[in-house]
């Protein structure tokens, strides 16, 4: 199939960008949209352009290093990742606009790329489980109820991609919050820091320049994950139990 | 290491140097090896680990857990990473599962059986010593990522699920749906992040090594490039310790991810530092094949679709193009089933791959003509269907089958799933001691970048096991024994070593983009790919391999005259970080097929056509190349072979045997 594509490219954070529109032919439905715009960067090298800079790892879906607006869509129009989007989803002569994620939280570094630090800044501020390396004690002396460990795992499968983000006229992150904060509230080695964790973590995300959430849902829509938006009440119900009890 | 060369060997290719020995492990009984060397290695005061530096390549299992801990032990740790985020590392995106030698089962597992399954996995290549710590540790991974809120699967007692997987007979493995990478890779993030908040640990994220700085014979820092303004850094330690993952990519094409590359452990191993079996390279059969020039990478579908699934290719090269639903049962060739009665479809990865290879070789090939040559095997599960249902296909293998459905199009419920192998893990890397220190003093290597505890092939759910014991409980205990020799003469950062290594990386990255050629990184690095492929790859033969050699280097004569790398580096370049990566690559390649081609054996994952018993079956020559092969880089002159032998105390030696 052949293509058009509106770009946005950008040299470099502090100055300003703009769409460019390129045409790819010969588009096969096997490719993935990355490995769409790997052909247009090498059909853009061989002219002695510069190749438009996007981000990606794993290509596998896992890693949360690629993440396209593509027609305005986090991630285009399966539930899936970037990577793991391929091109049988479009038909010849469309015309995709592709964008990086945009939020104050994510600045534009070059291209397609955004800085997504804040993420880490989040799980810095308390994402985590006090125990250091030697201190643990045997794996069986604490036995967790099936059905919490399977929605520990299911809120642990975020990948950290920011779709959600991207997805929110809020730009809020609190699918990214909630889904971290069910997840370790819901295992019995995540309770003591129950309280202080929610806290920390939320008072973070405010700080990064993230907005609230207003219950749009657009973010759960948008995540490759599937993770579904009942872990923002969960994250209500707990920075509230944390209030009342004097955090 | 260094020495005269003696007298150069087959082809000219290298020299043979003197034997090696791992100087570190104390001379007891296996059982109590560990132990003693734990309470031998010297303590650090707490008082004094602040002023201690340790500077990590890699956020993955390996560097991630190795951060983490160093970093509540006090130490001042700074931490590196190619990606945006420590989280991302490759280890990510690991399926199955970690072994562990907990007996949760009571099954007959123990630290002796674990101990015993990966020695003979390894196909006798690896060394007992570091075995054994493996085996004996391992219980106490699942310990810690359980308190850290890893949430592996559970039975309805609340208690830890176990499975079988790669060829054991006993249930060790533990899992988090076929995210397990993922689930532990998040918790040792968490740990690491937890110290970046208490100010031990300091995170370099989107950060490239390209050099390392070696001062009176120590490691003592490192180049980065900061990959979003281009500036070089300096970055001075005590200790350095490379956790930069596997080589796999050295092929192009593998199921590593893009960014995967040897950069890290090569520039040290052009510092001094051995690299051991370069050419040891697991290829793992179940992966979705290639389906056209623009495939970027291999996915893998986990091997445990083979327990259920029914490999087979079409009798005659005239029914290749057919729907394989329409070639009936008469006309299938199930030659896993044929060849090995007794284990059919679950014959260990190497088999099952290099068969796949012949069957695709002999013209018997299905799916699209990639180039003038089919690759791929059908993976039936129609028998599976019929037998349990779609229901209970779906639930058993429903995430694999829809990543397949998205990758390929084609429903894997109605037609056979067509697969083909692919590089997956690399068992050599930079050689190490008991301690994981390399041959240059105060560098350490960890995880898949040291030629670790795998020998010749790795058992399924084992890298996992190995990086986190790397990183949780090796390292940082024997580390301290170097660190308690320090205090360290501080290093200036004008001293000759520092200003020769920024020299060096500021002259390559010049000339990268100043050649101003006309192919891309990209095609240089496609090409390597297939050369490696063919000639390093499944089946190795010595006419191969010295063309092979051949290749490679006209290629990298070419690469380093014709490439085009557009744009500057003072900003976010990512042609320019590839063709950093693609020149190590080159380099890398070659000593992978002089490796290859002086193993006149085949063991484990390395098959030399001139080695091979009547029946086809891989013949390891234990008189002859019972040891690790380390190679010490030469410059412009042919590299030196030091040999490590490996000696059985705990473990009698065997022929493997499948049939
Ligand atoms: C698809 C797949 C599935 C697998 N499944 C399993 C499984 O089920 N069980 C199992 O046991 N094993 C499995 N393996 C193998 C296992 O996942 C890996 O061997 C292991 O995770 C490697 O971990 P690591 O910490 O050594 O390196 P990695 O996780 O690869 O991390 C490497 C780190 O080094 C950094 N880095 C590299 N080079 C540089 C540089 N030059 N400068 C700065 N930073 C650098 C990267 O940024 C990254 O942080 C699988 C592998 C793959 C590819
Ligand atoms: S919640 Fe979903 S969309 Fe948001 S970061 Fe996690 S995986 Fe991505
Ligand atoms: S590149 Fe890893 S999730 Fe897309």
């Amino acid at each position: 199939m052949r293509l058009t594509l509106k770009i946005w490219r950008q040299a470099g954070p502090d100055v300003a960008g703009d769409f460019v529109t390129y045409q790819v032919d010969d588009v096969s439905g096997d490719m993935s949209f990355l490995e769409m715009l790997d052909v247009l960067n090498e059909q853009l090298n061989s002219e002695g352009k510069e190749p438009i800079a996007f981000d990606s790892d794993c290509r596998e879906g896992i890693c949360g290093m690629c993440g396209l607006m593509i027609s305005g869509l986090a991630h285009g129009p399966e539930v899936t990742t970037t990577c793991q989007l391929h091109m049988r989803s479009f038909s010849d002569g469309d015309t995709i606009t592709v964008e990086p994620w945009r939020a104050d939280a994510f600045p534009i570094i070059r291209d397609l790329i955004v800085d997504r630090s804040a993420f880490d800044r989040i799980i810095q501020a308390g994402g985590f489980i006090t125990v250091n390396t030697g201190a643990a004690p045997e794996a069986h002396s604490v036995p967790v109820p099936k059905a919490n460990a399977d929605r520990a795992f299911d809120s642990a499968k975020c990948i950290g991609c920011g779709a959600c983000v991207a997805a929110c006229p809020n730009a809020s992150a609190m699918l990214f919050l909630g889904a971290k904060i069910t997840h370790l509230g819901e295992v019995p080695q995540g309770q003591p820091e129950r309280d202080s964790r929610v806290v920390k973590m939320v008072a973070q995300h405010d700080h990064e320049g993230f907005g609230g959430c207003t219950n749009i849902g657009e973010c759960s829509a948008a995540c490759p994950k599937e993770i579904p938006q009942d872990v923002i009440s969960t994250l209500n119900k707990d920075l509230r139990t944390a209030l009342r009890h004097g955090y | 290491m260094t020495e005269t060369p003696s007298r150069p060997l087959v082809h000219d290719l290298y020299f043979e140097g003197t034997p090696i020995k791992d100087t570190k492990a104390p001379n007891v009984s296996i059982e109590q090896m560990w132990t003693k060397r734990e309470f031998d290695a010297k303590l650090v005061n707490p008082s004094n680990r602040r002023k201690l530096s340790v500077i990590i390549i890699g956020t993955g299992l390996a560097g991630a857990s190795a951060a983490a801990t160093l970093g509540e032990a006090g130490y001042n740790v700074k931490s590196f990473c190619y990606q945006d985020s420590p989280r991302r590392a490759h280890s990510i995106a690991a399926q199955g599962g970690i072994n562990a030698a907990k007996n949760y089962n009571d099954d007959g597992d123990s630290v002796y059986r674990l101990f015993y399954d990966t020695v003979k996995g390894g196909d006798y290549r690896s060394r007992e010593s570091n075995v054994y710590r493996l085996a004996e540790v391992s219980a106490k991974i699942i310990d810690l990522c359980v308190a850290q809120g890893v949430p592996f699967a559970r039975e309805y007692g609340g208690l830890l699920d176990n499975r079988s997987f790669g060829g054991v007979q006993v249930a060790r493995t533990f899992y988090a749906a076929g995210q397990t990478g993922q689930q532990l890779l998040i918790g040792a993030y968490q740990a690491m992040e937890r110290q970046v908040a208490a100010g031990t640990v300091t995170p370099f994220t989107r950060h490239e090594m390209l050099e390392l700085i070696v001062v009176d014979g120590k490691a003592r820092g490192i180049i980065a490039r900061d990959m979003v303004t281009g500036a070089l850094e300096t970055h001075l330690a005590d200790a350095v310790v490379l956790a930069s993952g596997g080589y796999g990519n050295v092929f192009f094409l593998s199921t590593n991810a893009m960014g995967c590359n040897v950069t890290a452990t090569w520039r040290a191993h052009r510092k001094g530092a051995l690299f051991a079996n370069p050419c040891y390279t697991q290829i793992h059969p179940t992966c979705i094949p290639v389906s056209g020039e623009h495939q970027s990478k291999l996915t893998l579908m986990s091997e445990s679709l083979r327990n259920d699934g029914r490999i087979w290719v079409p009798k005659r090269r005239e029914d290749c193009e057919k729907d394989p639903r329409d070639i009936p049962e008469e006309d299938r060739d199930y030659y896993l089933e044929r060849i090995y009665p007794a284990f059919g479809n679950l014959v260990p990865r190497d088999i099952a791959s290099r068969q796949a290879k012949y069957m695709c070789d002999d013209g018997r090939g299905v799916g699209p003509l990639v180039g003038d040559f089919r690759r791929g095997v059908y993976l039936d599960l129609g028998d599976a269907m019929r037998r349990m249902g779609k229901e209970q296909l779906a639930e058993k293998y429903g995430n694999l089958l829809d990543m397949y459905q998205r990758i390929t199009g084609e429903n894997p419920y109605e037609v056979p799933m067509r697969i083909y192998p692919a590089v997956h893990y690399t068992m050599g890397g930079l050689w190490v001691d008991y301690d994981l220190e390399t041959t240059i003093e105060g560098l350490y290597a960890a995880g898949e970048a040291n030629f670790s505890d795998h020998g010749a092939n790795r058992l399924g759910a084992s890298s996992l096991m190995q990086c986190l014991a790397d990183g949780y409980f090796v390292l940082p205990n024997t580390i301290r024994d170097y660190l308690a020799g320090g205090p360290f003469k501080p290093v200036a950062d004008d001293a000759p070593e520092v200003v020769e290594a920024q020299r060096s990386v500021q002259e390559r990255i010049d000339r990268l983009l100043s050649i101003q050629g006309t192919r891309s990184v990209d095609s240089f690095h496609r090409e390597l790919g297939n050369v490696m492929w063919e000639y390093c790859g499944m089946e190795r033969t010595e006419e191969g391999l010295l063309k092979g050699i051949d290749l490679i280097r006209s290629l990298r004569d070419e690469f380093w005259r014709n490439v085009r790398v557009l744009g500057s580096a003072d900003t976010l370049n990512q042609s320019l970080e590839k063709a950093g990566r693609v020149a190590d690559f080159l380099e890398l390649g070659e000593l992978m097929c002089i490796d290859a081609l002086h193993r006149r054996e085949s063991c484990g994952g390395h098959f030399r056509s001139e080695s091979q018993t009547e029946d086809g079956e891989a013949l390891r020559d234990d008189e002859h190349f019972l040891y690790t092969a380390a190679w010490e880089y030469g410059g412009d002159e042919p590299p030196t072979l030091h040999k490590e032998d490996l000696v059985y105390y705990a473990i009698e030696l065997k022929q493997r045997s499948y049939k």
